[in-house]
């Protein structure tokens, strides 16, 4: 028997920033489309986390008053520094010699789930009809092989897929145009860029993982409006990496750790180098004494435009970071990612209107100032597997002398999973215990995310080859999952690989680092996953 | 027969409560809310009792701030038929909702007014009961079973000693447990079928009863955490340290 099924003239997949500018945009630009999103999070914002310094440019293009509308970005970036750690010292780098996109002056700290949870309430205010707690599971497809919408996940089976008393079909919702922003690593996302070759002549997408803490400290410690950065202590010079240190509103500091997923060490554990980090002299006396409140991680993009696909298919469009708009340099993502929103938005209404192709959407978005901005941004990252001094030399002469207008483009010359050294070749990390004041265990921390998925359910992390992890992954990389997932949903018991499924935070690391691409995430029953507050 | 069914808008069960610093109670900004997860069994219940023939209509009812709507909807999306949503912007306890839940009985004329056991943010558990008493009406309170007959409720409690079989007459309050099912899933089709359910809008203070809080809170504070737990030798020690440590044998 067929599905139900809806027909809508825009399915939206995801409610993050790229995904609701598209709603909003398409409901201004024409106020008659029925237009609809997915949100596989229990509410909007359940699972958006970000630094977040935010500049307003995309934004100020979508919403102009958005500041008496009341949008909350209200903390303006009042001060900067930079610091370059050594094992016990620390260098402040002066921040006229910061390359100009890493100057912040005119940008505000915020919490992008917040934003988010805004955005969604303009949103709806236009009539975008927004259904979070319902992932899109499957991609549908029309006989002529475009894309005709997607379906949500049948709910209520249980671990074995059998159907449960409170079993529910998924249903089918149908589109003119799908638009995919289901942010890093989206799940359909990568199925459709395979399917439609959209990485073809692309180098291998970079990544990253961010983890982030909000502490609330005292008002000495406080300084609203400060934004640090760290390179250096506790990564090697191999591991591309740093941290952020945001002074929020209501004595609240978000903290932070990037590391790039491309590094080598199966032993590192991207989790506890974040805890190490704190201890840093520098660094612990700005939180001793205060409180973490929160916590969480996700992954990001880091492959900047040689790495970004093609942005459309027939009957669909690839948005923000399910496509990769991040720019790396200025750790930002989510004004380009609107910016490609409200781009997409524009496309969609002519292709609606006029029967204009899809592509007309990637050129606009090749002529937007948001891809002028990867263009010069393009060449930092890859730059930096020359080590961390050569990096930032190079970086040097690139965006301060050169504004990013060398005449070359460096490669990326490997995907993330392939980075990895076995385990014999390299040395093992002894991490210090967490002293549950300063630096915590994953239990404590997945605690605070609020995460939970409903019991007896299919687990969403599939392996495609179940006897892997014990019989080659755990010999030649000492199974790094154990390591590399932040909230230790893998583990080895007497022999075995165990999946904590109901832990999981949707960060998509597994998906992105596991050496042999084995571990494929799926979007579980829906409301399941973090539900994070103001990350 | 038609059934009331009260739902409450709590913080969600998953997220970790955070206590304000001035001890003036919790954090609720940007915290991801709920329905009271026993209400959520009632409503399933009511809507169950629909299906089978027994029950005609269920009306969902909620009082609090506006966003308190989203659990009336979420009733509707999975079967009640109309919504009353009672504005009120600030707390109220226990005994004013009764007085007001029994303003609105007096009007819908119910023949049972199903509530979950108890909301999990204040953990009163007296609102079913202090309505039973203002109506004088039979109560069953911690249901895990419900059989409607005739003229009467078949319900089985849990209590200390056991399961108990109570008969009570309706019209009747019945407060339900956890245990009593699971409730279903809201389809996509049916949310979309709720926003347009009637839902009558009220307000607390144009109910004509007093709603003045009867108890000063004087402090919210987090629990002491738990000291971290020991291990002993052998059950002689085990057995010493309970008697002279611990003092519980």
């Amino acid at each position: 028997m067929a599905r139900e099924a809806m027909e809508y003239d825009v399915v939206i997949v995801g409610a993050g920033p790229a995904g609701l500018t598209t709603a909003i945009k398409l409901k201004q630009l024409d106020p008659n489309l029925n237009v609809c999103i997915l949100e596989k999070g229990a509410e909007v914002g359940a699972h958006i986390l970000s630094g977040n310094v935010f500049e307003t440019k995309a934004l100020d293009e979508l919403i102009p008053n958005w500041k008496n509308e009341g949008a909350p970005v209200k903390t303006k970036v009042s001060k900067e520094k930079f610091l370059f750690l050594g094992k016990n010292s620390s260098l402040g780098w002066p921040t006229w010699l910061l390359p100009s996109v890493q100057k912040n002056h005119k940008n505000y700290i915020i919490s992008l789930a917040n934003l988010c949870r805004w955005l969604a309430e303009q949103a709806e205010k236009l009539g975008v009809e927004i259904f979070p707690g319902f992932p899109a599971s499957e991609v549908l497809y029309n006989d002529d092989g475009s894309v005709k919408g997607v379906a949500t996940l049948d709910m209520g089976l249980d671990k074995e897929g059998n159907k449960k008393d409170t079993y529910q079909e998924g249903m089918e919702l149908h589109a003119k145009v799908t638009v995919f922003s289901e942010g890093c690593r989206g799940h359909l996302g990568k199925q459709l860029i395979k399917k439609f070759n959209l990485d073809e002549g692309k180098n291998p997408q970079q990544y990253g993982i961010g983890l982030k803490e909000i502490w609330e400290v005292s008002e000495e410690q406080h300084q609203e409006g400060l934004v640090m950065h760290t390179a250096g202590w506790p990564l090697d010079s191999k591991t591309y990496g740093g941290s952020f240190i945001y002074h929020a509103e209501n004595r609240q500091i978000y903290l932070g750790y990037v590391i790039g997923l491309d590094y080598q060490n199966p032993y590192l554990s991207p989790f506890d180098e974040f805890q190490r980090f704190k201890t840093h002299p520098s660094i612990r006396k700005m939180f001793e004494g205060g409180k973490r409140i929160s916590f969480g991680a996700r992954a990001l993009i880091e492959g900047g435009i040689q790495s970004l696909p093609k942005m459309f298919m027939p009957g669909a469009l690839l948005i923000g970071c399910d496509a990769g708009t991040l720019n790396m340099p200025k750790i930002k993502g989510s004004h380009t990612a609107m910016k490609s929103g409200l781009v997409a938005a524009e496309a969609i209404v002519e292709n609606i209107k006029n029967k204009t192709d899809l592509s007309i959407y990637e050129k606009k978005f090749k002529e937007s100032w948001a891809y002028k901005e990867l263009f010069t941004a393009r060449n930092v990252k890859p730059s930096f597997s020359w080590g961390l001094i050569f990096g930032i030399i190079f970086t040097g002469i690139d965006q301060i002398l050169f504004r990013g207008k060398l005449p070359f483009t460096l490669k990326h010359k490997h995907a993330d999973h392939e980075a990895l050294k076995p385990a014999s070749q390299m040395p093992k990390i002894e991490y210090p215990k967490p002293d549950g004041k300063l630096t915590f265990d994953k239990t404590s921390s997945v605690y605070l995310t609020g995460t939970n998925h409903a019991e007896n359910q299919p687990v969403h992390l599939r392996l495609k080859d179940p006897n892997l992890p014990i019989n080659y992954t755990l010999k030649e990389y000492d199974e790094p999952a154990q390591r590399y997932c932040p909230v230790g949903v893998y583990e080895i018991q007497k022999e075995k690989f165990v999946i904590n499924s109901q832990n999981c935070i949707h960060c998509k690391t597994c998906d992105i680092k596991e050496p042999s691409q084995n571990i494929t995430w799926v979007a579980p029953e829906g409301g399941g996953g973090p539900k994070y507050g103001n990350m | 027969m038609k059934i009331l069914v009260a739902v409450k808008r709590v913080i969600d069960y998953n997220v970790q409560i955070r206590v304000k610093e001035d001890g003036s109670g919790v954090h609720t900004d940007n915290v991801k809310m709920s329905t009271n997860p026993p209400d959520d069994n009632a409503v399933e219940e009511s809507v169950k009792l629909k299906e089978s023939g027994k029950v005609k209509e269920v009306v969902a009812i909620s009082i609090g701030e506006d966003k308190a709507q989203e659990s009336i909807r979420k009733a509707l999306a999975v079967g009640a038929d109309k919504g009353i949503h009672v504005k009120a912007d600030s707390y109220i306890e226990p005994l004013g909702i009764a007085k007001i839940l029994k303003k609105i009985v007096e009007k819908e004329k119910p023949d049972m007014v199903f509530l979950g056991k108890q909301a999990i943010d204040d953990d009163c558990n007296q609102t079913g009961q202090m309505l039973g008493a203002m109506l004088n009406w039979p109560q069953a309170t911690f249901s895990s079973k419900l059989n409607i007959k005739e003229k009467s409720l078949e319900v089985v409690r849990e209590i200390d000693e056991g399961l108990e079989t109570l008969e009570i007459n309706l019209p009747a309050i019945v407060t339900c447990d956890l245990r009593l099912n699971e409730p279903r899933f809201a389809s996509l089709p049916n949310i979309m079928k709720a926003k347009k359910k009637p839902m009558e809008l009220l307000n607390a203070k144009d109910m004509g009863v007093d709603l003045k809080n009867r108890i000063e809170q004087l402090k919210v504070e987090e629990p002491p955490k738990r000291k971290a737990g020991i291990k002993v030798a052998n059950v002689a020690e085990l057995v010493s340290k309970l008697k002279n440590e611990a003092k519980v044998i």
